[in-house]
Parts: C-alpha cells; structure tokens; sequence
C-alpha cells in the first residue's frame, strides 16, 4: 500500500447529471433498506466519469451525503482504491501500463519505455499539452495477451512498443484505435491454428435436452408423475 | 489424450459464437433447470458432491461440501456471492467466462442459489472489467427479460443477480475483504470465525464462491456428478479452465482436464516453450503467489492440486506463468514482491512491514548489491510473514520468495559474487 492525498487544488462544488442521478438511485436500489453504503464504490466510480477521469474532494462529500456516510469514510474509501486517480489526468488518454511479472516477461518494460518518451517522465504527470497521462498498474488479468495497457474503459493487448505508439497516436488524433488483442487473434484464444471446439456438432443445437437420457423417469414408459416436460422460455 | 469437445463446458470461451440467450440455449443452456430445481436442494448439492468439484478460485475447498454448511432455517436472508474479483497475476479465466459465456454463470448462480436457499445473488467483479461487466449484464438483463430470473420466474425460485463491482484492490479477492467491499468500506479481511456461512453479508449466511465453479454447476447437473467425476484424476476431478502467459509461442486460455502433464499442455495448445522444452528455465504453476518449479521438476509434473502440493507448491487457479532461460528470475520475483506489497492492505503489521521489505531485498539481489547471509535472512523474515496475518496475502507474498531461494539460491549467490567481482574491480 501506498499513500495517496487529496490533490490540492480542488474544484468548487459537484453534482451528478440527471442521467447519472437516475442510474445512481437504481444502483442504490438494489441493495437492502439500509445498506445504502454499498453503493458507494460504483457511485463514485460514476463521479470520477463525469469528471473527466478523477475525483474530486467536492465529489466524495456529496457522494457521502447521498448515502448517508460519514465524509471520512469516502475519503478512506477513495484513498484505499487505486482506480480511483485523485489528480487530473490526461484530457485524451490515460495510459494504464500492466507491468506485474506475466506482461514483464512480454515486454512490458519497453510499453513503460514509449510512455515516458512521449507522455511525461513520471507516471500521474500530465503531458505538457495536457492531453495524455499515465501509470503503471499492478496486473489487469489479462496475462494470456501480455503486455496490454488498459486505456478508460477498454483494453488493448499482445502489444509492441510500436503497436502502442499507433494506438497513441490514434487517440491524439482523435481516432478510435482497435481494442483487444493487436495481432489479429480472438480473444485468448491460441494464435493461429486452433487447438479445441472444432465439433460442429456443438454447435448445431443437437446437445439440446441430450441430459433426459440420464433421468428415467423422464424415459417414455417410465414414472412419469409429477414431471411433466420442461416449458422451454422463448429465446 | 486431450480432453474431447464433447466434454468441454465453456464452448465459447473464445468469443466466436454468439454470447447472447439465444446462443447459450442452442449450445444446452437453459435446458432442464426447472426439472433440476424441482428435485430439490438437497439432490443439488448431493450432485456437485458426487462430482468432486473444488473450488476453482485457488483454494481447492470442495464446493458441494461449503454449500451444506448453509443453514436451512434461519430468520435471516442467506445470500450467494460471487467473487469475479481475479487478480491473481496469471489468472484470466473468468474474464472470458463473463463477457463469452455468461449464461453457464447465470444459470448456475440460479441453481447454486436455489441449493443454499439463497434468493439474492451479487456478483463482485474488479472494477477494470469494464467491458466484461457490460456484457454480463446485458446477459442478466436477457435473462430477467424471459424470466428466467427474478421474481416469479419461470422456475419457481425467486432469484435476483445484482452485479457489483471493485476499484482496484487486489484484497478484496480474498472473501471477507470483499464482504468488506460490497458493504462500502475499504477491503480489509475480518476475523475468522465467525465464517459467511454463518455471518456473512450484512451479517447472514453467505456463500462465496468463484465464477468458474459456479459457471461448471449446470453441465455437472445435466451431465451428472459422475461424468465430471470421471474426468481428471481422483480427488482432483472434471475439466479446468488453464491460463498460460509468459515465454510459451502461442499464450492462450484453454480448458482441459485436471491432472494433464505440462509439457503436454504447453506443446499441444500453446505452440511450445519458446525456444524449444530444454530452453525452460521455470513455472510459476498457479497464479504468481505460488512457488516456482525448476524446469527439472516439469517433465513429468502433472497440473492437479494434490500433485503441486507435493512439490511444495499449488494449483491455485491453474493460471501458468512459464519462464524461459532468458528470463531474469530474480527480478521476475521481485516483480511478483512489489505487487504483493502494492496490494497489502495495511491492516496486518507482518504484511504491511513485510512485503516492503521483502521487495526492498530482492531488488538489490537481482543487482547483486546484497551479503550472501542476506539470502538466510530473507527465507527466515518470509518465514515470520506466513501464517502471521488475518489472511493469506502474507502467505501469498511469502511462498513465491521461498520458491525463489529453494531451486535458485546458487543464481542469487553468482550475481551477489559478480557484482562483487564488478565492485572490486572498480574499487582497485
């Protein structure tokens, strides 16, 4: 664990927008009368979206106010939480760079390399446009496409130094760079040739109701009483 | 042999099916849950204890067993809670099982509900998924809208799945931490006992089991306890969603059965280690808190719990980190030291001090800048670590750093004697 302070220049006042104020009485609703302090994390997670990427003092009080939590409590729960960055970042990205073992091995260490080089030399420092910040994040569990860097919502992996600087260059040009896995492979699936789930056979809708075999008194002729053939729900 | 198609659960894993209803029903989903919901709690979990599942999370508890120890009276609500928190460095399994496969997840929380007499399910996904958490939930709202959750549904069993989430916190894997989480407060483990079976969320019963058991629960019901217990080896049962990442020519997930040899895993699904088998310098078998194994030791290793175990190590979540001779493994644990002390939660001063400490150590060893007794010092502070804090991250910490100096004490002796050499050299 690490320390992390408030920043010290803070906005004046915050609420949410209508839109984020109806998602976050759903989001409160679904926890039992009382418990309201559940929320709290995606309530917040919600603030730092509409802030622009962090968090902000005036944030945490009314997201405090609104579930009846004491501030203290927020600002443990904002100071615990790593994602929640409690200094502006960058305007266009902010580069979160896996560096735990399995995308070090990869090559995370170069990825780390291109962000200096063009970003800023520490990571939560703001390029010198403000458009771009960054950090190095402790594994974001995609380690079968290692080294992968995690940009606001998604996720962009099996990267290159040059592969990453495309995928910058995309943002600051105000493009939309492919997600997921940069060499053309599905997912985590193996590269090239695949190894597995190539039977056709499940995938044509035959498994379907194959379990009845193992139940015989769901065989024809068999004690039938009291199970009568399951409703399907329409898909 | 490879496990065959016909007896794989997660047949889109990949992605490259349709993810929605209407696929997952064509691929059996949804098929027959009401007829096992009608035979009743008890034959639920009398099934997943006939198959011998354990839990898929890293601790290997049989699940079947964990389900019976819910109460089947009690004023209180009882509660399933679903820990999608992976973080384990390694582990990227029930990433694929959410945003590829979500209904085997849905259906089996319903079922696994039903079981513990739970009318309330939360998931609590690490806050990174964000994509992830996007496509289960349109998967829940599919499910909802045919009602085959909620209230009054099709099946007969009041069900709600409310998914939650974290912001980072590596802690909040653990099960009381992320009890902690979802009642609001920052993720540090409590006191055991009282264990969730009996004063869990908002202080009721509570279950808390990791996605792939639960995701595997409607294909061992439908399929039967006794194919999945035929699968694997004895005691280390049914097929397993493995993890390879690191120095292999093709990383990717992919489920097999328990107890299939590692070289054979490697080779046929992951294009081999880099360079070749005998360019192997290591494992780590289970995610980054467990020991390593040295390449002499792989040959013949099989992936199962009760084989690692016996080499001092473990399955965890079968999430295989391989390392190839050109791998500096001194740094590459250090790494693996930072994160855990990145992820300390403070709360324990074993931990808190420890893990710092640790990391301090092995950053000037992969340097070389250390004593050679220092390498004694380190086996024994790691030895003060485990087995002292609330929860298993001081162990978690500890055990890759013993790995580290059992098989690899002579690499960390010839960099402290090069750097040595270096220094003297420079000095004269």
């Amino acid at each position: 664990m690490g320390v992390r302070r408030l920043h010290p220049d803070q906005p004046h006042g915050f609420s949410f927008t209508p839109e984020n104020l109806a998602w976050a009485k759903e989001t409160i609703a679904k926890y039992p009368a009382g418990k309201e302090a559940s929320a709290i994390i995606p309530l917040l997670w919600r603030a730092q979206e509409q802030l622009g990427g962090w968090l902000s003092e005036p944030a945490l009080r009314h997201v405090a106010d609104m579930l009846g939590v004491a501030y203290i409590r927020a600002y443990e729960v904002a100071t615990f939480y790593t994602m929640f960055q409690l200094s502006p970042v960058g305007t266009k990205a902010h580069v979160q760079v896996c560096g735990t073992t399995p995308c070090m091995l990869r090559g995370a260490e170069g990825l780390i390399e291109v962000c200096k080089r063009r970003i800023a030399e520490h990571p939560h420092e703001l390029s010198e446009d403000g458009q771009f910040s960054w950090e190095e994040v402790e594994c974001l569990g995609a380690c079968a496409n290692a080294p992968m860097v995690q940009i606001w919502k998604d996720t962009y992996e099996d990267l290159t130094p040059e592969a990453l600087e495309k995928i910058l260059g995309a943002f600051a040009r105000g493009a939309t760079p492919k997600v997921g896995s940069q060499i053309g492979r599905k997912n985590s699936s193996p590269e090239g040739a695949q190894t597995t789930l190539s039977d056709p056979t499940l995938y044509d809708g035959s498994k379907r109701g194959a379990w009845r075999a193992r139940f015989p008194e769901l065989q024809e002729g068999g004690a039938a009483a009291g199970t009568k053939p399951v409703e399907e729900p329409k898909g | 042999m490879l496990l065959e198609d016909k007896d794989r659960i997660f047949q889109n894993i990949y992605g490259f099916h349709d993810s929605g209803l209407k696929g997952a029903q064509s691929r059996g989903s949804w098929d027959g849950t009401k007829f096992f919901i009608d035979k009743g709690h008890d034959w639920i979990i009398s099934e997943v204890k006939t198959s011998g599942l354990r839990g898929r999370g890293g601790a290997g508890f049989p699940t079947g067993l964990k389900w019976s120890f819910m109460p089947k009276a009690d004023s209180r609500p009882s509660y399933l809670v679903i820990n999608a928190d992976e973080s384990e460095p390694g582990s990227c399994k029930d990433r694929e099982i959410m945003r590829n496969d979500p209904h085997l997840l849905i259906e089996g929380a319903l079922l696994a509900g039903f079981a513990m007499r739970a009318h309330t399910c939360y998931i609590y996904i690490r806050g990174e998924f964000i994509r992830e958490r996007e496509r289960l939930q349109r998967a829940v709202d599919e499910a909802y809208a045919a009602k085959l959750i909620g209230k009054n549904n099709v099946h007969g069993w009041d069900f709600d799945f409310y998914i939650a989430h974290g912001a980072g916190a590596y802690i909040c894997g653990e099960e009381t931490a992320l009890l902690e989480s979802l009642e609001g407060r920052k993720g540090q483990p409590r006191l055991k006992p009282p264990f969730p079976a009996n004063v869990g969320l908002y202080g009721a019963p509570t279950t808390i089991n990791n996605v792939e058991s639960i995701a595997v629960v409607p294909d061992i019901l439908r399929r039967g306890g006794h194919w999945f217990a035929a699968l694997g080896l004895p005691n280390n049962t049914g097929t397993k969603l493995f993890q390879i990442s690191g120095h292999v020519n093709r990383p990717c997930v992919v489920e097999e059965e328990m107890g299939i040899p590692l070289r054979q895993l490697i080779d046929e699904h992951c294009g081999g280690v880099r360079g070749g088998w005998g360019n192997l310098l290591a494992v780590i078998p289970g995610g980054s808190s467990m020991p390593l194994i040295p390449a002499d030791l792989c040959d013949t290793l099989t992936m199962d719990f009760d084989s690692l175990t016996k080499l001092k190590s473990g399955l965890g979540t079968a999430a295989i980190i391989v390392l190839d001779k050109s791998a500096d493994v001194i740094k590459a644990i250090a790494r693996i030291a930072y994160f855990y002390k990145h992820e300390s939660c403070g709360q324990c001063t074993p931990c808190r001090e420890g893990t710092g400490w640790m990391w301090r150590v092995l950053e000037r060893m992969a340097r070389g800048e250390a004593e050679k007794s220092e390498i004694d010092r380190l086996f024994d502070v790691s030895k003060q670590i485990e087995g002292h804090t609330i929860c298993a991250l001081g162990d978690a910490a500890a055990w890759p750093v013993q790995g580290l100096i059992r098989h690899f004490r002579p690499v960390i002796e010839a960099r402290i004697d090069a750097y040595q050499a270096a220094h003297k050299e420079a000095a004269e």
